[in-house]
C-alpha cells in the first residue's frame, strides 16, 4: 500500500479520518493520505466557524486543489470546538501532513456511539486495495 | 486504455516517481513533486519537460516555401534560415486546425511542431493541399523532444554542450548541436514564458540525453529537476499562451483567441487558407474574444464556468489555475467584446456562488 493509514484512528469511505482528541467526547477530523494524493496540490481551503453545529453528512470544509474542488463532509454530528486556522495560510499542510498538521476541525460529539460503525484502519486499507484494483 | 502511447522516457518518469496521466492518448507525467514547486523551480532556476508527444513534420522541396505560405497565417518572407516562428494553420472558414512552431532550415526545408492530438489531422491536411515538388514526412515517432525552461537554462546547456549559446537569440535554432555526444536540434523556444530551449534528438538517444540533463545526484552543474504537465499548464496560463482544445479549436479563429499579431492579413502570394474568412470576420467584428481574469475572491475558475455582469452571462472560462507566481487565481475566458474592457469587474459563477474577478489583458506574467 502506497498510502499511510495510521492505526490510531477511524476512517470513513469518503476518505476522512477521526481521532479521539484529548477529551473522550471530541474527535479530530481530517482527510486521508489517499484523499490528498488524489486531490493533488491543495491551494485553498474554506473552513467552518468554531462553535458552529454540524450534522452527519453536512459540508464541513471545501478543499480546492489544482485539479478539483471537493467538499469534506462531516462524519459525525456535533459541535465544532476548534478549527485549524493554519490551513488558511498554509493549505499545503493538507498534502504534507494529512494526519498531523493538516487536521481540519475538532468536533464535540454528543453520543460516542455514532462512531461505532466507522471503519478501522484495516477496513480502510481493504477499501483502498479494492479501489486500486478497480483502477486497473 | 487502448492505444496509449508512451514516450522513450516513460521508464525515466517512473524512476522519478511521476504521477502519470493520459493526455491526448499519451501517458505523460502530470507531476513528479508538488505542481506549484515545479512551477517555481521553472521560474527561478530551470526545469526539464518531456514534450515528445508533440508532432514533428518536415516539409521539403523546391516549392516548400510557396506551399507553406498557403498554409500558415504568418508571412514567411521575412523568416530567415535557422529561425523559428509561432504561427497558425486555419481551415478555409478561418477555424484553427492547429497552432504550431515552424522552423526554417533553408528555403527548401522546414520543420513544424504540432500539438499531439493534431499531428495526424495536420499531416492529412498538408497532404490534401500539397502542390508539386513538396514532400511531407512525419518524424514524430523517430524523435524525442525535451524542453529545458527557466532563467538558468542557458548556463546549464552551455556547460553540457561546452559552447556559448549567447549567439542563439530567441526563436533561433542550431540544427545540429552536440550535447555530450548526442546530436540535437536546439532552439531557443518554449511554452512557459521563461527563457529556455527545446531539444530534439533521436528517440533511441532520449534516455541518454535525459541522464545528462538530470544527473542522479549533486555534481556540477547542479541537477535539473523534471517537471510535468501540471506545471506546464500553469506556466502557459501565466504566460497567456492558448492551449489547443481550450482556447483554440476548429470552431475558434485566431482573431477570437487574441492572436491577431500572428495573423498577417496583408496580401501575400499565395494567400493562406482562411484569409478571406478572417478578413470578413475582422470587417464584421468579433462576437467573442479571449480575455484574462484575475480573481479578487478565492477559488479557481475552471473550464465552462459562466462569467457574468449585472445583466447576465457574457461568456465562459476556458482555462484557469491558481498562479503560484502571482499568488492569485487567474483564468482565460471567451467574452462578449461589447461587455468586456480592461479593469472591469465581473462575476465568475463557481458552484452556485458568484466570485469577483477583474478583466486584464494577457499575459499575466512577463519575465523580468
Amino acid at each position: 500500500m502506497k498510502w499511510l493509514i495510521p492505526e490510531d484512528r477511524q476512517y470513513t469511505d469518503e476518505h476522512e479520518w477521526l481521532k479521539v482528541d484529548e477529551k473522550e467526547d471530541t474527535r479530530i477530523v481530517g482527510i486521508t493520505d489517499f484523499a490528498q494524493d488524489k486531490l493533488g496540490d491543495v491551494v485553498f481551503i474554506e473552513l467552518p466557524a468554531s462553535g458552529q453545529a454540524v450534522s452527519l453528512g453536512q459540508s464541513l470544509a471545501v478543499v480546492e486543489s489544482v485539479k478539483a474542488v471537493v467538499d469534506v463532509y462531516s462524519p459525525v454530528t456535533g459541535e465544532i470546538v476548534r478549527v485549524n486556522q493554519e490551513l488558511t495560510e498554509k493549505p499545503e499542510l493538507l498534502n504534507e501532513d494529512p494526519y498531523g498538521k493538516g487536521w481540519i476541525a475538532a468536533i464535540k460529539i454528543g453520543d460516542p456511539n455514532q462512531t461505532a460503525e466507522l471503519l478501522t484502519a484495516q477496513d480502510y486499507a481493504d477499501l483502498l486495495s479494492d479501489i486500486e484494483k478497480e483502477d486497473i | 486504455m487502448d492505444n496509449v502511447c508512451r514516450t522513450p522516457l516513460y521508464e525515466k518518469h517512473l524512476q522519478h516517481q511521476a504521477k502519470m496521466i493520459n493526455f491526448q492518448g499519451w501517458l505523460l507525467p502530470l507531476q513528479y513533486n508538488r505542481i506549484n514547486q515545479e512551477v517555481q523551480e521553472t521560474r527561478r532556476r530551470a526545469a526539464l519537460f518531456d514534450v515528445t508527444h508533440m508532432g514533428r513534420l518536415s516539409i521539403e522541396g523546391e516549392s516548400a516555401l510557396d506551399f507553406l505560405q498557403s498554409i500558415v497565417t504568418a508571412n514567411l518572407d521575412r523568416l530567415i534560415d535557422r529561425q523559428a516562428v509561432y504561427t497558425l494553420i486555419c481551415r478555409e472558414d478561418g477555424g484553427t486546425l492547429d497552432d504550431i512552431l515552424l522552423y526554417r532550415f533553408q528555403a527548401h526545408q522546414y520543420l513544424i511542431i504540432t500539438n499531439a492530438a493534431n499531428t495526424v489531422r495536420v499531416y492529412d491536411w498538408l497532404n490534401s493541399k500539397r502542390t508539386r515538388n513538396v514532400q511531407i514526412f512525419n518524424h514524430s515517432s523517430a524523435q524525442a523532444q525535451l524542453a529545458l525552461q527557466g532563467p538558468q537554462s542557458q548556463q546549464l546547456l552551455e556547460v553540457l554542450s561546452r559552447r556559448s549559446l549567447s549567439d542563439l537569440p530567441r526563436f533561433r535554432f542550431q540544427p545540429e548541436l552536440s550535447i555530450q555526444g548526442i546530436r540535437c536540434l536546439v532552439s531557443r523556444t518554449g511554452y512557459t514564458g521563461e527563457d529556455g530551449f527545446e531539444l530534439i534528438c533521436r528517440a533511441d538517444q532520449a534516455s541518454s540525453l535525459w541522464d545528462r540533463l538530470v544527473p542522479a545526484s549533486g555534481g556540477s552543474p547542479p541537477p535539473v529537476f523534471p517537471a510535468g504537465l501540471g506545471a506546464r499548464d500553469i506556466l502557459r496560463i501565466e504566460a497567456g499562451f492558448p492551449l489547443y482544445g481550450s482556447e483554440l479549436d476548429e470552431g475558434i479563429t485566431p482573431l477570437e483567441a487574441g492572436l491577431a499579431k500572428f495573423v498577417d492579413l496583408k496580401e501575400k502570394i499565395p494567400p493562406f487558407y482562411g484569409r478571406e474568412a478572417l478578413l470578413q470576420q475582422k470587417r464584421r467584428g468579433l462576437t467573442r474574444k479571449l480575455w484574462g481574469l484575475i480573481m479578487q475572491d478565492r477559488g479557481i475558475p475552471r473550464p465552462g464556468y459562466p462569467v457574468r455582469n449585472d445583466e447576465g452571462e457574457i461568456g465562459h472560462i476556458t482555462s484557469g489555475c491558481y498562479s503560484p507566481t502571482l499568488d492569485q487565481s487567474i483564468a482565460m475566458a471567451f467574452l462578449n467584446p461589447q461587455q468586456a474592457w480592461k479593469g472591469r469587474e465581473v462575476a465568475v459563477e463557481m458552484r452556485g456562488a458568484r466570485k469577483t474577478a477583474q478583466l486584464v489583458t494577457l499575459p499575466f506574467y512577463r519575465r523580468g
